[in-house]
């Protein structure tokens, strides 16, 4: 029944929720729990037709709280589950991702940012950055993949579940409605083939032996009676966040040596912003490229190297500012000059980037 | 009542004396689900979540494996748990305002979807550990923190009947009953029951439970007993009211009394 859905690099075309479905086979995931909302629900009509073809399990939630909840159930099952959401779905799916915080379930969420506040519209934005990166009456102990073309959301789906499994965190695919709805061309493969290893889950709950008895019971818990108790659960948190913080930022940069202005942008904006520099560097301006690939834990060491190398930086975003608070985090310290272009809500062209680029470095 | 049989082999002893308050319904719906555990010999296949309410505190209970979730978030562990893992035995244990309040929507769903998962709700009238306010099982009348005159049903409603909706909602497969812990030997068939369904992989299984809690009824003794042994039951019809009929048969057609 379940022959394996990619042999050898296959070159294809579709569109990014489809790409998704796909990695999350590829990726060896199981399960898939979620709830319809635009834009990402063509995950589920093609992770609904995979999955008798690949032996994989799904059910529509009443809600992304079940969504959320169910996703925490397969993972304690031994499964790599999964969900996907947007907009007001992603603000129901904070709760289950706090427990799965305080947990360190290693749940992965794909988002497909729409407009908002509220229901908004159903396209594109980028203004789920905050609420992904740190949503949750938590600490924000998560690691957030922002992807910018269909081959980052093949790439970072796969790598979100062995990510999450490794680490034991929930691990996000931080995309938008453009990358969900529009075609692209890729490359698939089988990433075992290409000698990427697949981290194997392991269940919780429901091994062999007698609880209590031939080994410990698995009693899991988000309940403390004390601070102190509490506090000591959080600060191992702290201690596994900063081995994250060390060996999984990504980004990608170029033309950052002594540049009079460096352009940081992320997702599918980043691209807008590329093809600008790219343009700007071809006139002789000298101006530079800068993108966070992982929102939470952001490149710090990275940005701050770049910081010291130019005079200002441009942050462009479809959000006002979503994207800059956590640079200016990253940059604390740092004299560089800030500057924005905030477009909430809606798509960035090259035109506007290079535009203003030309401005601040006239 | 009066003897206390011997430790269920199911529960941690290591954790006894339990953490609920002295009279407590909890302790005596535990009893028996730790006795139905041992019964059908399910300690080592068996997955118990726990909500948020006094219902957490059965978080380290047994010797089994547990996990404690969110307010009325359990049953949707269980149905994602018991789907990846068919061949475990979940059971989701919650409150009535987890089951019937916050979670209510889960419930629904889980009953609408006949999920293969055994839910036990504790109903004592109110939200025991927040401090005693009103529930949705609260009685007309009863007076709760936050209906210190008493519960007006005709702005709050009326006492929800949790298991007589998900009877109705339920296909024929699915079990349902409500017990009280004054009559531990009908619960526990109730329990075993409720579990066996989810075994035999019919439908799902549901039991409420009706519970004292006299530190939020600011009762003694006599007055919780007369509470739950008479007052309560003029509300909640204890009974079961889904009888799958594979039981039926196998009970010569008692099934549906189980008067214990
Ligand atoms: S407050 Fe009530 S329900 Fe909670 S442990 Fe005490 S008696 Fe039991």
């Amino acid at each position: 029944m379940s022959e394996k859905p990619i042999t050898g690099e296959k070159r294809v075309f579709m569109t990014g929720n489809e790409v998704v479905a796909w990695a999350a086979v590829a990726a060896q995931a199981e399960i898939m729990y979620g709830y319809p909302i635009t834009p990402q629900n063509e995950i589920m009509h093609y992770w609904t037709r995979l999955a008798p073809k690949f032996n994989k399990t799904f059910l529509q939630t009443e809600d992304e709280l079940s969504a959320g909840f169910t996703t925490i159930g397969g993972v304690l099952a031994g499964k790599k589950t999964f969900t996907a959401t947007a907009g007001p779905g992603t603000v129901l799916m904070q709760e289950p991702l706090a427990m799965a915080e305080m947990m360190r379930l290693p749940v992965v969420v794909v988002v497909m940012q729409r407009g908002g506040p509220s229901t908004a519209t159903v396209i594109y934005s980028q203004q789920e950055v905050t609420l992904t990166t740190f949503g949750g009456n938590g600490e924000g102990f998560r690691i957030v993949y922002s992807t910018a073309t269909h081959q980052d959301l093949f790439d970072y789906t796969i790598k979100a579940f062995n990510i999450a499994w490794k680490y034991r965190m929930p691990t996000f695919v931080l995309g938008d409605g453009y990358q969900a709805k529009m075609r692209e061309p890729l490359t698939m493969y089988d990433p075992e083939e290409r000698g990427v290893e697949l981290v194997k889950p392991e269940p919780y709950v429901g091994l062999p032996g007698m609880p209590g008895e031939e080994r410990p019971p698995g009693h899991y818990r988000n309940t403390y009676n004390t601070e102190e108790e509490l506090n000591e659960v959080v600060n191992d948190h702290v201690k596994a966040y900063e081995q994250i913080q060390n060996e999984l930022p990504e980004h990608d940069e170029f033309g950052t040596e002594n540049a009079d202005l460096v352009v940081v942008a992320h997702g599918v904006v980043a691209r807008a912003t590329k093809q600008a520099v790219e343009a700007l560097r071809a006139e002789g301006l000298n101006i530079g490229y800068f993108r966070p690939i992982t929102l939470r834990p952001m490149p710090d060491q990275a940005l701050r190297a770049m910081a010291d190398r130019t005079k200002k930086i441009l942050v462009v975003e479809s959000a006002q500012g979503q994207l800059a608070r956590l640079l200016k985090e990253s940059l604390y310290g740092k004299t560089v000059e800030i500057v924005p272009l905030f477009r909430p809500g809606v798509g960035v062209t090259p035109e506007e980037v290079m535009a203003r680029s030309r401005e601040l470095v006239a | 009542m009066a003897v206390q049989p011997a430790m269920p082999r199911s529960w941690r002893r290591e954790t006894k004396p339990h953490k609920f308050c002295p009279g407590c319904g909890h302790g005596i719906a535990l009893r028996v689900l730790g006795q139905a555990i041992d019964q059908l010999n399910i300690q080592d296949r068996m997955v118990f979540g726990c909500d948020i309410g006094c219902s957490l505190l059965a978080w380290d209970f047994f010797n089994v494996d547990t996990v404690q979730t969110h307010h009325g978030r359990t049953t949707p562990v269980i149905v994602g748990l018991k789907r990846a893992r068919p061949e475990l035995v979940c059971v989701a244990y919650m409150g009535d305002g987890g089951g019937y309040a916050i979670g209510a929507q889960h419930l629904v769903s889980a009953a609408m979807r006949n999920d293969r998962i055994t839910v036990i709700l504790i109903n004592n009238t109110q939200y025991a550990m927040t401090g005693g306010q009103m529930a949705p099982t609260t009685l007309p009348g009863q007076k709760t923190e936050t209906s210190p005159y008493g519960r007006d049903p005709d702005m709050t409603g009326h006492p929800t009947q949790g298991p007589e909706m998900v009877a109705t909602i339920t296909p024929e497969s699915a079990y349902v009953a409500r017990g009280t812990i004054s009559r531990p030997k009908q619960l526990h068939k109730m329990v075993t029951r409720a579990l066996e369904n989810q075994i035999a992989g019919r439908g799902f299984s549901f039991v409420e439970i009706l519970a004292t809690c006299p530190t939020n009824w600011r009762t003694n003794a006599k007055n919780t007993w007369k509470f739950i042994e008479e007052t309560m039951p003029t509300h909640f019809k204890v009974g079961e009211l889904k009888v799958p009929e594979a039981f039926q048969a196998a009970a010569g057609g008692e099934g549906a009394r189980a008067d214990g």
